[in-house]
Order: C-alpha cells, then sequence, then structure tokens
C-alpha cells in the first residue's frame, strides 16, 4: 500500500494534476512582443520564424548572425548565452538492412525534412539566449550555412562563453567560426580527423560488432520456422 | 648559524661592496641582500601542469597554468579526457534506452538527470506523467541535489585544510543515496523514470525514513554552518577569492548556484517551465551579493536546507493515484522539437531534442551546467595565487561527466 501514510484530499489532488502542457505552436504575450521587437530591429534578416512549446524560434540570414546577438543581449535582455551547436539535417544513413529484423538502431526517415523554421540547407548553427533578470525570456536562433564550406561569424566578441561552444561545433560538425580566437581541438585528440556529430561520420562501434543485445536473441515459441526442439516433441 | 664578518661584498645598489654608512649585523645583512637578489632575479615563466588527476577536479580535469611566482598569468583547462561522445551515442538509441546513458553525464546527480530529457519526449508525445509521479520525481531531483551539496559542503572544507567537515558529508550522503536506492535500486545511476512516469512506486515505510533523514540534514546543515562557515581560516581562504561577475558569468553561461552567489535572482525551478510542481510548495531562491567562493558556499549550504525543507513539504502534500499514465507500447516521438532545462544541482541542464516521428531522436544536444561554469576559468583564474585555484575549483564545483559528456 504505498501511498496509505500520505493523506491527500480530494482538493490537492485536483490542484497537482493542473495541466502543464504547452500547446506546440502557442506563444505566450512576452514571447510574442519579443518576437515583435527582433522583426522590427531585424527586418528582412528573419528568413522564418516558428514556435515550439512556448519558445520562440528565429531563423535569420548568416550576414546577420553577430549583430542577431549583439541585439539580443544587448536590446532584448537576453544576457546569459545557455549554448551554441549545430544540427546536421542530411538523414542519417541505415547501418541495418530493412527487414533484417535488426531492431538496435532507430530506423529514420529516408527523406530530408527541416525542423521549426526550416532550413536552406544541410548545415543549420543554433543557440539558446535567455534572460537571467525580469521575465526570463529565451529564443532559439538559427541560421544556414553554405554545405560545401560552412563558416559563420563567431559569437565570441558578444558572449564570451561562445569560445567552447564553437570550439566543439567545429571539431564535432567541422563548422568554421571567423573571428574566433583560437579554434583548437576541445574534447578530441589533436590528431583527430573528421567530424563526429556529421551524420555521414559512421559510429565506428557499431559498425565493427553488431549490436551485443541482437546476438543472444532466443526466437519467441512458435515463432521461428526451424523449430528442431518442438519437431522431437511432436515425434516422440 | 651565524657566518662571522667574513660576508662577501652584497650586491647592492651604488656598486658592488659599497656599504651604507651604517652599522648592519652581519647576519640582517645577508637577509637583506638576498631578498635584494630575489627581487631582483628574472624569474621566468613556469608551466604547471594541474591534473589530469587531482582530488579538486572530480574526475579528470587538467589545468595547464603559467606561474609568475605564486601568481597566476593564464591558464588553460584542457578537457575531453572522459568524452564519450553522448550526443552521437543517441542519434544510435531509442528513447527508453537513452535514460541510461545520460544517466552517466552527471553521475552525483544522475536523478535529476533524467527527467528534462523525459519531460521532453513526454512534451513531444502530448503525454503527461500522473501528479503522483511528479511529486515523485521532484522529491528524487531535490533528494538528489541534497546528496551532491552534502559533498560539496564537505569536500570544499577538506579543499582548504578542513578534514572534518569531508566525514561529515560523506556521512549524510549515505543517508540520502539510502534513501534513493530504497526507490530506485540504484545509488547512483538510478534509471528510474520512464516516459509517462515512474518504473515504481515508494517502497512501504519510505516516508517516515524521508522524514527523518531530512531532520538530520537540517541538523547537520546547522553543523556545517557551525564548523565551516563560522571558521576564520575558511573566511580567510574562501572571501574575495575567485569573483565571478553576475553580468560576465552570465555571458559565459554560468548558471545555478554559481550565479545566484553572484546576486542573480534566477532559479529555473521557479523561472523555468513547469514541468515539475514546485510551483506548489512555499520554498525561497537563495542569493548572495558577492560573487566570491565563500558566497558559493553559503548558497548551496542554504539550497540544501531549502531542498531539505521541500522534500518534507512534497512528502505531506503527495497525491495517491497512479505513476503511469497510458503509453503506447512501442514508443514513438511525433516530428517535433522542444528544449526542455531545468535547475540541476550544477546549474542549468538542458536537452534540445529533435525528433524526426522516429523510435529515436534525430538530434540531441546535450546542454551540461558544468561545461559553461568552467569555461569561464580562464577568466577567473588570472592574477589568482596558485592554492586559490584550488579553492576556486572546489567552490565552483563541477562533474567531469557533466563537462565531457
Amino acid at each position: 500500500m504505498p501511498g496509505a501514510e500520505v493523506e491527500a484530499t480530494e482538493s490537492s489532488v485536483a490542484e497537482a494534476t493542473a495541466s502543464t502542457i504547452v500547446e506546440s505552436g502557442a506563444l505566450d504575450d512576452a514571447a510574442t512582443q519579443m518576437l515583435a521587437r527582433l522583426e522590427a530591429e531585424l527586418g528582412d534578416a528573419i528568413v522564418e520564424h516558428g514556435a515550439t512549446y512556448g519558445d520562440v524560434v528565429v531563423r535569420v540570414r548568416p550576414d546577420a548572425w553577430r549583430r542577431t546577438a549583439t541585439f539580443c543581449k544587448e536590446e532584448l535582455g537576453c544576457d546569459y548565452l545557455s549554448f551554441v551547436s549545430a544540427i546536421d539535417w542530411m538523414p542519417t544513413p541505415a547501418i541495418v538492412d530493412e527487414g533484417s529484423g535488426d531492431t538496435s538502431t532507430p530506423a529514420q526517415p529516408k527523406e530530408t525534412t527541416y525542423g521549426v523554421a526550416g532550413s536552406g540547407g544541410r548545415f543549420q548553427v543554433f543557440a539558446i539566449v535567455a534572460s537571467t533578470r525580469g521575465a526570463h525570456q529565451r529564443v532559439v536562433l538559427k541560421t544556414d550555412l553554405d554545405d560545401a564550406q560552412p563558416h559563420i561569424e563567431s559569437w565570441v566578441p558578444v558572449y564570451p562563453g561562445a569560445d567552447w561552444h564553437e570550439r566543439e561545433t567545429w571539431e564535432m560538425f567541422g563548422i568554421v567560426f571567423d573571428g574566433h580566437p583560437a579554434l583548437r581541438h576541445l574534447y578530441l585528440p589533436f590528431e583527430f580527423e573528421g567530424h563526429p556529430l556529421r551524420k555521414d561520420y559512421p559510429l565506428l562501434a557499431r559498425e565493427v560488432k553488431p549490436w551485443p543485445g541482437l546476438v543472444d536473441v532466443e526466437p519467441m515459441p512458435g515463432e521461428d520456422s526451424d523449430d528442431t526442439d518442438a519437431a522431437a516433441v511432436e515425434a516422440s | 648559524m651565524t657566518t662571522g664578518t667574513e660576508l662577501p661584498p652584497p650586491n647592492l645598489p651604488g656598486g658592488v661592496g659599497q656599504l651604507p654608512e651604517v652599522h648592519l649585523d652581519p647576519q640582517m645583512l645577508r637577509q637583506l641582500a638576498e631578498a635584494q637578489v630575489n627581487v631582483e632575479l628574472d624569474t621566468g615563466d613556469m608551466i604547471l601542469n594541474l591534473g589530469p588527476q587531482h582530488p579538486a577536479t572530480h574526475g579528470t580535469l587538467r589545468l595547464v597554468v603559467r606561474l609568475d611566482g605564486e601568481r597566476v598569468i593564464a591558464a588553460d583547462p584542457v578537457i575531453g579526457y572522459m568524452h564519450r561522445g553522448y550526443e552521437k551515442l543517441t542519434e544510435y538509441r531509442t528513447y527508453p534506452q537513452i535514460t541510461t546513458l545520460i544517466n552517466r553525464i552527471d553521475w552525483l546527480s544522475s536523478f535529476a538527470n533524467e527527467v528534462p530529457f523525459i519531460a521532453g519526449a513526454e512534451m513531444l508525445m502530448g503525454i503527461e506523467a500522473p501528479p503522483r509521479a511528479q511529486y515523485i520525481r521532484t522529491i528524487l531531483t531535490e533528494l538528489s541535489r541534497i546528496a551532491t551539496f552534502l559533498l560539496f559542503l564537505g569536500e570544499m572544507g577538506l579543499q582548504v585544510g578542513a578534514i572534518t567537515p569531508a566525514f561529515y558529508g560523506f556521512r549524510d550522503r549515505e543517508y540520502v543515496l539510502n534513501l534513493i536506492e530504497a526507490v530506485t535500486g540504484g545509488r547512483f545511476h538510478p534509471n528510474f523514470n520512464r516516459i509517462g512516469g515512474l518504473k515504481d512506486d515508494l517502497p512501504w515505510g519510505w516516508n517516515s525514513d524521508t522524514r527523518t533523514t531530512m531532520r538530520k540534514v537540517l541538523e547537520s546543515c546547522d553543523e556545517f554552518e557551525n564548523l565551516v562557515v563560522g571558521n576564520p581560516i575558511f573566511e580567510q581562504r574562501t572571501r574575495s577569492i575567485g569573483i565571478i561577475p553576475a553580468d560576465l558569468g552570465a555571458a559565459y553561461g554560468v548558471s545555478g548556484s554559481n550565479i545566484r552567489a553572484s546576486g542573480v535572482d534566477w532559479d529555473l525551478r521557479r523561472d523555468g517551465n513547469p514541468h515539475l510542481p514546485y510551483n506548489e510548495i512555499e520554498w525561497k531562491v537563495w542569493t548572495h551579493p558577492d560573487g566570491d567562493s565563500f558566497a558559493r558556499y553559503w548558497v548551496r549550504l542554504q539550497e540544501t536546507r531549502e531542498s531539505a525543507r521541500m522534500v518534507l513539504q512534497l512528502i505531506d502534500q503527495m497525491p495517491s493515484g497512479p505513476i503511469m499514465s497510458k503509453v503506447p507500447r512501442i514508443i514513438k516521438v511525433p516530428e517535433g522539437e522542444v528544449w526542455v532545462n531545468t535547475e540541476n544541482p550544477l546549474g542549468e541542464m538542458g536537452y534540445y531534442i529533435v525528433s524526426k516521428g522516429a523510435t529515436g531522436p534525430f538530434r540531441v544536444k546535450i546542454r551540461s551546467a558544468s561545461f559553461s561554469n568552467v569555461s569561464i576559468l580562464p577568466w577567473m583564474l588570472r592574477g589568482v595565487y596558485v592554492p586559490d585555484i584550488i579553492t576556486i575549483l572546489a567552490s565552483l564545483y563541477f562533474i567531469l561527466g557533466d563537462i565531457d559528456r
């Protein structure tokens, strides 16, 4: 009887069930206001905007990337840098054959689709800035990059904390941040080649060895056609 | 040890052997000469390699420090010794499998790591955990916060030379870990959250045990206050050491207790998205205006108390009911993006989940607190003395798994 010690009245239960689910596309007043200010300042530098679970997502032109950061920090009061990272929108290459019954890796869709606020190409840099004061608003910023030679302005002059995040993004995705003080390896060894978080970089552990959970899977009763044990039982 | 009168001519300004016309004790003269040499000697920069194995680093953080005498000119943290590539691994796993991975990001408060990820998946799926499950999640998150902070409260004393608080910290943390183990079966890696609720309900008699332990925690906080905070040596070692200015800290992404110790009144439990029922209990966000190592200790001490009080309230108010809501047997998360961040013991922990409608995520950006908290180190360590490096490292309080992911 786990809940026996708790004297929960009906009213407290009813209060606790107040919904915390936020509608996917909805924005509250503060977020709408912030979006309006961003649109007023950046104008046609905003390619597209969207919303995801109460967060504003703004996709800006690459040449306005640093200007957006400066505006967010100086005018919108987003003094806090949560992170800078990137997404590779290339579809995940399938590493298991279809129909082989290998469910070790989730099968991702084969066609290229872009997320909230879209994307102009394969690589996209995205960042989240927030405010530690006032209404504690936050905004998701995205920008598109060139597929062949992805590069973008660095945010280090605006947010010094972008330093390590950009170094990480550089080594993981091969995205160059122009104006970064020292793009050096952060996590990986200095002689490391390749960009591990790109979708075309294979997860080598899975390439050289099958998923260990797959090896000792016994067939379910009646599932396997050449079930010799069952045949033997029937014969006797 | 007197040397008599046959001293070599001291190297004083005004020429070798030109002694000033005052009578000086030979011993004193030699000391004076040596002092002079020390000042004039060109001490080149020295590179000191701190780590990768040092008790203050909770793992393998290496600091390459350039020293001028006892002063740090520049410090460069070298990380990545424990990089396990979790962001890549999440792309090859299903949602329920990922909780096992993210348990190991910040291993001192594993339960608190799970909650934002599970909450993100639930938001994308449009599922809501039942109220009782949310209460238990909140309690266990706060318990992991207490366990993490008790270790800090003890260990910070150890780093400035007091060994007693470490024993108290480890002892009391053990009581809290026992509680977590009683519920989840794991002391460090509970893996207890499920999409839509929790694996199990609380065991029989757990609530009264927790009440007793929380009273113990409150008592031990008083003990720490007397033993450490009031200690003049501790104050001398920590006051005005390693100051983080509020605006610079925010621009570096410093979060959690570290930024609250710089006077920023910002706590995601209160100001973030309401994933957990924190608004249904009475509690307070603690801040300290100073921003130094002492302030960080003080804030964490108050937050440990506050968490214990929160747990007591949550147990009293806990609703009855189911702990799992209806969830499809095969978990497929609809297409979408969600950013969920919560107040982890170490700061802001967040997951940006991009789903394409499969059984696993397309991309997960893991925003861990320690990574940003430590990225301010090159700025903070400039100009401090060598022993203060350890104080600053200890007071920032990071876990290497949380930096390296």
